[in-house]
């Protein structure tokens, strides 16, 4: 189990460059399931690779388990958060599905039949037990954007952290993602993902934070974050609730951030 | 106008054509949208519409592929390259690599071509605006976030000014808002006379720009029709292809069995 916490964290990209993220307060205990908005360019890839060492702020600090992590290597954070980039191809580099998949853990130690059973279990999660063998790269995009969340997946860290994972995904392959952070949820570990898709981000996590301009500008439960009251705010950072949500609010039922949330409200016996 | 006649197309050392008897019709001034599942052919389509396959990626096609009622078999890339653009969804694969600025990466294309300085200008200045990325003129390509660095590609392509235009999930990286300005941009084309096909997984982004739309399922173009059947066609999910939000809430509807007055509710809500 690892807490996060950023602690009044500024990153500003070196040579004179954009200041991505402006005093980022965050606390994310161990076992939450966040997502991360916000438009284009607004810091989130920034922020979430501050998590895993791979990024270290320019002030600030970033805590897990309430110690500061300045002092430890990327290999060491490795053990605490796993990163799944946007691009799968920035990430993948092995001869075969299996070997892929098999990096991650084999770094942390696992070996034998603990390590089969982990590769097994993340293959069989995203449905390419079938393409052990196969090299990465016969696979399609949105496949090899499978098997990357697959290799992360399969380390097994406390923290899962997914930049985009449903981009470029079919209706299957959003499927296959929305298990994947129920599965890790169930087992308790906390899974931050960043996502452009509003109706993904309802039906999949607890807590979504907003980002604008390198600052968080909404930290709030779906059904609020999504609700009118919070509209202007996302709209702000040029975010649009799900259709569900404005629906729900135009019949006056409160907060339905997701299609079952509008039909149940809808339903004969329930309040409004 | 693009036509594809009976085309079947194989990549080198595959065992199977990625796509079959397929035959379409992309009008002057339409914007024809492509969907499927992951892998049913859609990229494969993209880079036989843009002659980039069998040209570069090599492969046998049988059938032909037509650019204003001409057979495209005989023109080599850099004949059809001032005639037809394409945009994929990586920037990554797009981006010259070799333009210090926004600027210059917009104007790069249409420099190629030989384009004098005073249109090359009004070409570079257009495009920007188009995708309201002036401000990004002066910024290093390589230091964008993913997604506006889509937009650069895009805004490239526009520079170019083709006659035909192939996107390959072209707003697969972006935020909303992008996504939205990519629309704008392709519906004003289009209203200028431009042919435009579109692969996307977005299918509210397809509901808003396309006037036809094709399904492709094992390389096969399985349903075509106007937009708004082929949406609202429960074949759609069958494929793989999740259909518009609009379209899946009240088929979640239909399938709670809510009393018809809360089905009138959601209805009246969903028209207005």
């Amino acid at each position: 189990m690892t807490d996060l916490t950023l602690d009044a964290v500024t990153y500003r990209y070196p040579h004179g460059g954009a200041l991505a993220l402006d005093g980022i307060h965050l606390r994310i205990p161990a076992g939450q399931r966040v997502a991360l908005v916000g438009q284009n360019g607004s810091g989130k890839t920034t922020l979430v690779r501050h998590l895993n060492g791979l990024l270290r702020p320019t002030s600030g600090r970033v805590l897990h388990d309430g110690d500061d992590v300045a002092g430890r290597t990327v290999a060491q954070l490795a053990r605490s958060v796993g990163l799944a980039f946007q691009d799968p191809d920035r990430q993948i580099f092995a001869a075969s599905v299996r070997s892929e998949v098999e990096f991650g853990p084999r770094n942390l130690g696992m070996r034998g039949g603990a390590l089969r059973a982990a590769v097994d279990g993340a293959l069989a999660g995203v449905g390419l037990e079938a393409e052990a063998g196969t090299n990465p790269y016969d696979l399609g995009a949105s496949r090899r954007k499978l098997l990357a969340l697959a290799s992360v997946q399969a380390m097994g860290t406390p923290v899962l952290v997914l930049d985009e994972p449903t981009t470029g995904q079919d209706m299957r392959g959003v499927e296959i993602v929305r298990r994947v952070i129920e599965a890790a949820h169930a087992a308790g570990r906390t899974v931050i993902a960043i996502s452009h898709d509003m109706e993904f981000v309802a039906g999949a996590f607890d807590r979504v934070v907003v980002l604008r301009a390198g600052k968080v500008i909404l930290d709030r439960t779906p059904a609020s974050v999504f609700g009118e009251a919070a509209w202007d705010a996302l709209r702000s950072t040029y975010l649009e609730p799900p259709l569900s949500a404005v629906i729900g609010s135009k019949l006056g039922l409160g907060g339905t951030p997701t299609d079952g949330a509008l039909l149940a409200a809808l339903a004969p016996g329930s309040p409004g | 106008m693009l036509t594809f006649e009976l085309v079947t197309y194989r990549y080198a050392g595959a065992s199977q054509p990625s796509l079959r008897d397929v035959s379409l019709e992309l009008r002057e001034g339409e914007v024809l949208g492509l969907v499927g599942a992951s892998e049913a052919g859609k990229t494969t389509l993209c880079l036989v519409a843009s002659g980039l396959a069998p040209r570069t990626a090599g492969g046998t096609l049988t059938g032909r592929v037509l650019l204003d009622g001409e057979d495209t078999a005989p023109l080599a890339m850099h004949e059809l390259a001032g005639r037809i653009g394409i945009a994929f969804a990586s920037p990554a694969t797009q981006l010259s690599g070799v333009a210090a600025t926004v600027y210059e990466e917009v104007a790069f294309g249409p420099m190629n071509l030989g384009v004098p300085r005073r249109e090359l200008i009004a070409r570079t200045d257009e495009a920007l605006a188009a995708l309201q990325i002036e401000p990004l003129a002066d910024r290093d390509p390589a230091q964008l976030s993913g997604g506006q660095q889509q937009l650069v590609a895009i805004a490239g392509l526009l520079a170019l000014r083709p006659a035909h235009l192939v996107l390959d999930e072209p707003t697969a990286q972006l935020d909303p808002a992008g996504t939205e300005m990519v629309a704008a941009a392709l519906a004003g084309l289009a209203a200028n006379g431009a042919s435009i096909l579109v692969a996307e997984q977005k299918t509210d982004l397809l509901a808003g720009i396309c006037s036809r739309i094709v399904a492709l399922d094992g390389g096969r173009a399985v349903l075509d029709g106007l937009a708004a059947e082929i949406l609202a066609d429960p074949r759609l999910a069958d494929l793989g292809v999740a259909p518009p939000a609009a379209v899946r809430l009240r088929r979640a509807a239909a399938d709670a069995d809510l009393p018809p007055a809360a089905l009138a509710r959601l209805e009246g809500a969903l028209a207005g």
